[in-house]
């Protein structure tokens, strides 16, 4: 019979004291932060979708287009279009495009690149109701008012032209060797 | 169990919790077979949000196998990558930087602490409780602040390397880390006070759904399901890896084999936690944390590896047969929730409703692990 | 004539009380349960939020009704509605100050009684209408949950008969003096157990309106939403607000049986506001119980009313009895 009463009064003192906590909870003041009016500061090293970083002393990206994000993205969620152009060294980005909807950001693109081409951004207030608004163009990013022709390096296109003529000589040269082998070949025959 | 349950012939009625369904913290479909509020049978169906982790495993390169190690339990992620990242490490024999090491159990409690919390908030309000959950979301919002400022990633992180871990912890996130743990220490025992000494939880944990040892053993259970039925047994101590051997923690044992116990297991757990992070920030070394020399194409040598750690739900394995390319030959995740919720079939049995679903939550599933 | 002008100035009265309680509750409620859980609840529609209930009504109104395919359209249809009336009607008897009565019955308490049980039914029409085994569970179980605590519920208000020998609701308020120990709550000379049945009155009054801890018939965590899973828009909008209204009769009820209605705790001035004080305070202590315990199962709540309350409240029976008897 003790024991009933017992109960009845530490159960009641266990309520008791679960309202004292949450009265006092009450009177403290609310940690909501009111996100559309503020928001946090992001971290320096918070993972948004990648971006193309632009050089200070270039002013543009360092992009080499040697591929190896491509290749080392899980997902496959980087295409990375390039082009040869006469008199400029390397290969020049076209378009490098991300499909954010794929990305699991798990950073292997970034580790992979070499030049240090593409870093994560802080871009977080992403919102849409459109898919296609998640296929980024980073190049068009970085330049929205229209991306920099690369500057042309007038020895390079010069020993580029040179050589392109030696090769225009040079199918000709080819065809007349290919028709005498040719020609031996039926001989033989 | 009461006569009602027992007896077959008696009209029943099946009902189907979930996938849909606020209890089952997700898409898990638990098929009951009820008598009135009892429980004939209940049957978990799993597959939901089966992804094919182990088969993309196959699929894919070494590196590029990263990111689904996010993905599995997400709410004790680093863990898993502790994993992945010492599975690979022991095929190739690579040597991890002792800092990185420190950096690595440091950040795997911070996430085993925020798990627990949220484990702890959830399954209060399944129980009908919501107040816990947003004190428990508060603290936890801090913790993932810190992981935020040091991964980069508040959720899924992919943070470990082979040989180390994406980049090293600054001055601002240990005094942080420091900072929380004085602020959170004394949140505990506000918890106890406010959810574990409640009369109503009390009342509804006591010697509800016990799992005895045995059973435990029979379906493989780990984690505080286990350690709530009296078995000793903790990754972290009885293999140990990494530097958890040089760290000071006690592993929370509890032996009343029911709810409460393993409850009580995962608020032990969280102490421990801080306990293992002020220790380890006390002994943190300098140097450097990445191992030199890491190839960039993988390729470990042929023979068969196996690697298990101490995750927030349980033991986390994974095993692979590597035949000498670039991908794996075969994976193989093992992963707690699956083996802890396999019981439930047999444990359930004759529960009330209410009683059955107290018990699953204290099970503390994460439905994306359970089915990879 | 006169008669007819004062009911229907009555009945508008009651209708805007009633109207403005309903939204507004819901808003202490939201606003209460942010606070106390660190968050600062509705503020972005109106200033404090204030205008976040109309949202909410205009929301479920515009809302389609669906009536499920395996439900029985006529229960699943008159359910909400057979919640709502006796809530709405139960106004009639509560005596809001001394000449505030819209209408004085001698019988007002066991009229009380009898329309508040049958909001246990309405929940069980629509947890059986709905064709959902969730409801069912759920109506079935909010019916043994009221039985069970009607049972301590009226015998502690026997005692108040036995002390006040009236079922008036205004003479019981009137017996009681306009001195704080003059109320039922702690008149210790006719019984030394008043406190306790006022607590064992509280207790019930919750479990009555299904309010966590009791709120087994809802139960999200298990039965998904309860009677009403399969209810949307107003359909769910009259079950929320009947909710409401009980919460506001239950607490009236208690006002008035045991904390002395429109009495003044000194002896001044009284009227309405006093019993309007009271009751909101009775149902901010709802809100806050609401907002920190966890739910009981359904045996934890039998166990409760059959082991603790009745009990309780026999004993305070019988002891009031005899106080009378003796003294």
């Amino acid at each position: 019979m003790s024991g009933y009463f017992k109960e009845i009064i530490t159960g009641l003192k266990s309520l008791a004291i679960g309202l004292q906590i949450t009265n006092k909870e009450f009177f403290t003041k609310p940690i909501t932060l009111q996100y559309p009016h503020e928001s946090v500061k992001m971290t320096p090293r918070y993972r948004g979708h990648i971006e193309l970083v632009k050089d200070p002393q270039t002013g543009t990206h360092r992009c080499i287009a040697c591929g190896m994000c491509e290749k080392g993205c899980p997902t496959g969620c980087i295409t990375v279009q390039a082009e040869k152009r006469e008199g400029v060294k390397g290969k020049v980005l076209t378009a490098y495009i991300l499909n954010f909807t794929t990305c699991s950001l798990c950073g292997q693109c970034v580790e992979n690149c070499k030049p240090e081409a593409i870093n994560f951004s802080n871009e977080y207030n992403l919102a849409s109701t459109r898919r296609e608004d998640y296929i980024f163009n980073l190049l068009q990013k970085l330049h929205p008012e229209g991306v920099p022709e690369p500057e042309i390096d007038p020895e390079l296109l010069k020993k580029e032209r040179e050589k392109k003529e030696a090769a225009k000589k040079e199918p000709a040269k080819k065809a007349a060797a290919k028709e005498g082998g040719e020609s031996k070949a039926e001989e033989k025959s | 169990m009461s006569s009602l349950a027992q007896s077959q012939l008696r009209e029943t009625f099946e009902l189907n919790i979930g996938p849909q369904h606020p209890a089952t913290h997700g898409v898990l479909r638990i098929k009951v077979v009820m008598d009135g509020e009892y429980i004939v049978r209940a049957e978990p169906i799993l597959g939901y949000i089966h992804r094919m982790h182990e088969k993309m495993g196959e699929n894919r390169t070494w590196n590029q196998f990263w990111p689904n190690m996010g993905r599995l339990d997400y709410l004790s992620a680093i863990a898993y990558n502790h994993c992945y990242a010492c599975l690979v490490e022991r095929a190739m024999g690579i040597e991890v930087p002792e800092r990185a090491e420190y950096i690595r159990v440091i950040t795997a409690e911070l996430n085993r602490i925020q798990s627990h919390l949220l484990g702890f908030g959830a399954y209060i309000m399944d129980l009908g409780g919501f107040t816990p959950l947003m004190y428990a979301m508060d603290e936890r919002e801090q913790i993932l602040d810190l992981l935020e400022s040091v991964t980069g990633s508040r959720l899924t992180y992919c943070y470990f390397r082979f040989g180390g871990v994406y980049n090293d912890i600054d001055d601002d996130f240990i005094t942080g880390t420091r900072a929380f743990i004085k602020r959170f220490r004394p949140q505990i025992p506000m918890y106890h006070k406010l959810v574990t000494g409640n009369v109503i939880l009390m009342d509804r944990l006591n010697g509800v759904g016990p799992i005895s040892a045995d059973l435990c053993r029979k379906y493989g259970a780990t984690g505080p399901v286990l350690r709530g039925s009296g078995v000793n047994f903790d990754v972290r101590r009885n293999e140990p890896y990494g530097v958890y051997p040089e760290l000071d923690f006690d592993i929370p044992v509890y032996h009343e084999c029911d709810s409460m116990a393993r409850y009580m297991v995962r608020m032990d757990e969280m102490v421990q936690s801080c306990r293992i992070i002020e220790n380890a920030l006390n002994k943190l070394p300098e140097g450097p944390v990445m191992a030199e020399k890491v190839p960039k194409a993988l390729k470990p040598p042929k023979g068969d590896f196996h690697f298990a750690v101490e995750a927030a739900r349980g033991t986390f394995s994974m095993r692979t047969v590597s035949d000498g390319t670039n991908t794996s030959y075969r994976m193989r995740l093992r992963s707690p929730t699956y083996s802890n919720v396999s019981l439930f079939e047999e444990a359930s049995r004759g529960m009330l409703l209410s009683d059955a679903l107290a018990f699953l939550g204290s099970l503390d599933p994460v439905i994306p692990e359970m089915d990879r | 004539m006169n008669e007819l002008i004062r009911l229907l100035a009555y009945m508008l009265g009651i209708a805007a009380f009633l109207g403005l309680n309903l939204a507004y509750l819901g808003w202490v409620e939201r606003k209460g349960a942010g606070h106390f859980q660190r968050r600062t609840g509705p503020k972005e529609v109106g200033p404090y939020g204030l205008l976040q209930p109309l949202a909410d009504g205009l929301k479920l109104m515009s809302k389609q009704l669906v009536v499920p395919t395996n439900a029985d359209r006529p229960l699943y249809m008159c359910a909400p509605i057979l919640i709502m009336v006796p809530s709405v009607l139960l106004f009639v008897a509560i005596p809001f100050g001394e000449h505030l009565v819209p209408r004085e019955f001698n019988f007002g308490l066991i009229m009380m009684f009898a329309f508040a049980s049958m909001a246990g039914l309405s929940i069980l029409i629509g947890g059986w209408g709905s064709g959902n085994k969730y409801s069912l569970i759920a109506g079935t179980r909010a019916v043994s949950q009221n039985v069970a605590y009607e049972i301590p519920m009226l015998i502690t208000a026997i005692n108040i008969v036995l002390i006040t020998g009236s079922l008036d609701l205004n003479e019981i308020v009137r017996q009681q003096g306009s001195y704080i120990w003059n109320w039922n709550v702690f008149r210790l000379d006719k019984s030394i157990l008043m406190p306790v049945s006022f607590l064992v009155f509280f207790i019930c009054s919750l479990a009555e309106t299904n309010r966590t801890p009791f709120d087994l018939g809802e139960c999200e965590g298990e039965l998904v939403a309860g009677y009403h899973t399969e209810y949307g828009g107003m359909g769910f909008g009259l079950f929320m607000m009947a909710e409401y209204a009980n919460l506001v009769i239950g607490c009236s009820l208690t006002t008035v049986l045991f904390l002395g209605g429109w009495q003044c705790p000194f002896g001044l001035f009284p009227g309405p506001h006093w019993f309007l004080l009271k009751m909101y305070f009775l149902i901010w202590c709802f809100v806050w119980i609401r907002w920190t315990y966890p739910r009981t199962t359904f045996w934890g709540l039998l166990n409760l009313s059959w082991k603790y309350l009745i009990p309780f409240s026999l004993v305070n029976l019988l002891l009031t009895a005899l106080f009378i008897k003796v003294f």
